[in-house]
């Protein structure tokens, strides 16, 4: 390349000795039209991101310690205990948010209970399913395209179009599950939707249903990336297709077995459009991302709260977060 | 890839035989079974919903829903589509999914470029910054967010209720906003597979740094941005949680969110319900039906990390 730039170059004679100087300079220094574009590329994005992403994410932090409704203004002024909450608006709370919500709402504990049901069960049922689907397509059998395309329809469909279609499967009176077993009468109906002690589960087998297709595509295009000479290796020294699978394909695919977790949990967070089309999210599908929604655009908004229980879902987010950007910026700050 | 390898795998252990062969076969038939009976599975919620859809209501309030056939019907159809004003909705679909798409994608692309080809020197903390951005609960940001939005005033062009909330702009904003670290992430990773002998030819032709994004990175990133186009229409098309938070009416919602109101209004009729929730898929089933690899590529894009 430097010969090139030299030949192309019209002060070549006495710039030879500078070549590797201006090559440097090259990478370094831009012209003022480049700098403005790389401003522009670069600052608007940027703002857009911070601005609609960052600064809320900081601001339900800061907002989670005050106790405000939304109307009046904000201030620095701590609250004064044994008020009316009217005089008490727009003032620093301190973590009574968090004790209040640890100790005295009702929701609570039952939303963090059923968001860890959520996430137990994509652990341990969704996400092996999806993989297991994934795994049988990947060796190859027959009809594996034609599987693959019924199992990924789901992922499709948005969550609200899936609650929705689900409720002709769990209804009370026609539903598909109750007549096929005969339990539609109006006195031995199963309220699947309905019943606090099943709506759970009826909405997790929703969830689980789209789930492990979206499971399956992530890792099936992790399995296709394995370099198929391993397997080969495996097979020329007799490992079955079980130990194959543990023993060489699994640790390899690591990095996707990370974004599948990531995936998992942070789904299992975000968990809101089925029990809210389902039925707003009470009366046994209480979870946190419903309680912050119900707290700040209902008819009594009550911002610190809401944002202290956004908080909670900020903090056991940041784990996954964290484990994932680690496993795959740590090169790049190495190099 | 490995569909044309796998056979030449089993191909010779096949051919060993003996002992080996028979639990080897037992294995195809089982997993086969297990691949029909949750094909099965699956496509039933659909298929039902599909059905009740498509029979009168007369025919289902006599037989009941779970019944044979006695007609067939696309009045249903008719009626979700006429009774519900859904052309209305699917036009806020469009509205909102087709700028946030091409402003994403363009936005994107631009950061994308400069972290991988210019030295800025905290390009890897910026990509963790937009990476990071893309993967937190919606919920964590949506309190202030929701401020934000009632603080923001528009011109009225933008927006009639003069206001960030209730408007589609500000749909369009948030949608721009979430997605964009998603795919920074994307093709940062796609554009670092670019040989840098590609820039370094460029350079010396003397070519600006918009002339080496513009007409020689973004070209080559066409399979990655198509790939990425087909993930977010459906991600965006289907989006319910920023449009039941941000918009308070119904009547500027898109189609995904306007589907919990059709419910309310067709809460005594099960197969309209039904025939509107086939009509709102049907964007989804046409991008399922002809641009699959592309929807699965840009999952995949996302989730293989070069």
């Amino acid at each position: 390349m430097s010969s090139a730039s030299q030949v192309h170059d019209p002060a070549a004679a006495e710039a030879r000795t500078e070549v590797p100087a201006r090559r440097r300079r090259r990478m370094r220094k831009m012209t003022p039209r480049d700098r403005i574009v790389v401003a522009v590329l670069l600052g608007i994005p940027l703002l857009l991101d911070l601005a609609f992403v960052w600064f809320p994410a900081i601001g339900t932090v800061l907002l989670s310690f005050t106790k405000w409704n939304g109307v009046g203004s904000l201030h620095t002024k701590s609250c004064v205990p044994n008020m009316p909450s009217i005089l008490n608006n727009g003032c620093v709370y301190g973590i009574q948010n968090y004790h209040q919500a640890a100790t005295i709402y009702p929701e609570f504990w039952p939303a963090v209970r059923h968001n860890l049901i959520w996430l137990a069960v994509f652990v341990v049922i969704a996400t092996p399913l999806g993989m297991l689907f994934a795994v049988l397509i990947d060796r190859g059998i027959r009809g594996s395209r034609m599987y693959q395309s019924i199992l990924f329809l789901p992922v499709m469909l948005s969550l609200a179009l899936v609650g929705i279609i689900w409720e002709f499967v769990y209804s009370q009176n026609y539903g598909l599950i109750n007549t096929v077993i005969g339990r539609n009468g109006n006195d031995n109906a199963i309220d699947w939707l309905g019943n606090p002690h099943l709506n759970l589960w009826a909405v997790l087998l929703e969830a689980t249903w789209r789930q492990a297709g979206y499971v399956m595509v992530l890792y099936l295009a992790g399995l296709k990336a394995v370099d198929p000479s391993l397997r080969e290796a495996a097979l020329v020294d007799g490992a079955n297709a079980w130990q194959t699978f543990w023993k060489i394909v699994f640790p390899v695919m690591r990095p996707i077995n990370i974004v599948i977790m990531v995936v998992t949990v942070i789904e299992s967070l975000r968990a809101f459009d089925l029990v809210y089309i389902t039925n707003k999210g009470i009366n046994g599908l209480e979870l946190l991302s419903v309680l912050v929604t119900t707290n700040i655009v209902g008819e009594t908004q009550r911002v610190g709260f809401g944002s202290a229980l956004g908080v909670v879902l900020l903090v056991i987010s940041l784990v996954p977060i964290s484990i994932f950007l680690y496993q795959t910026f740590r090169r790049e700050e190495q190099s | 890839m490995s569909a044309d390898t796998l056979p030449r795998i089993e191909a010779p252990a096949r051919r060993t035989g003996g002992p080996g062969a028979k639990p080897k076969a037992w294995g195809q038939i089982a997993s086969q079974v297990f691949l029909i009976v949750a094909s099965v599975l699956w496509l039933l919620p659909i298929a039902f919903a599909l059905y009740v859809a498509i029979r009168p209501y007369s025919d289902t309030r006599k037989y009941g829903y779970v019944s044979m056939p006695h007609h067939i019907t696309f009045q249903n159809f008719r009626d979700a589509w006429t009774q519900s004003d859904m052309l209305h909705f699917f036009w806020n679909s469009v509205l909102i999914t087709v700028p946030a798409v091409i402003i994403v994608l363009c936005l994107a692309s631009g950061v994308a470029f400069v972290l991988t080809r210019v030295n800025v020197k905290v390009n890897v903390a910026l990509l963790i910054l937009f990476t990071a951005g893309n993967l937190l609960p919606q919920q964590v940001i949506i309190t202030p967010l929701y401020r934000i939005y009632l603080k923001i005033t528009l011109p009225h062009f933008l927006s009639s209720s003069g206001l960030m909330y209730n408007s589609i702009f500000g749909l369009v904003v948030i949608n721009v906003a979430f997605q964009l670290g998603f795919c920074v992430f994307v093709l940062s990773n796609y554009m670092k597979s670019i040989p840098g002998e590609m820039y370094e030819a460029a350079l010396v032709d003397g070519a600006s740094l918009w002339t080496r994004f513009w007409r020689l990175t973004v070209p080559l990133c066409r399979p990655a941005l198509a790939a990425l186009a087909t993930l977010l229409t459906t991600w965006i098309y289907n989006d319910f949680f920023w449009a039941i938070t941000l918009m308070s009416s119904g009547n500027k919602r898109p189609v995904t969110s306007a589907l919990a109101n059709l419910q309310g209004q067709f809460v005594s009729n099960q197969n309209l319900i039904a025939a509107a929730a086939m009509i709102a898929a049907v964007p989804t089933l046409v991008v399922y039906i002809l641009l699959q690899k592309q929807f699965i590529a840009g999952l995949s894009l996302g989730s293989s990390k070069g």
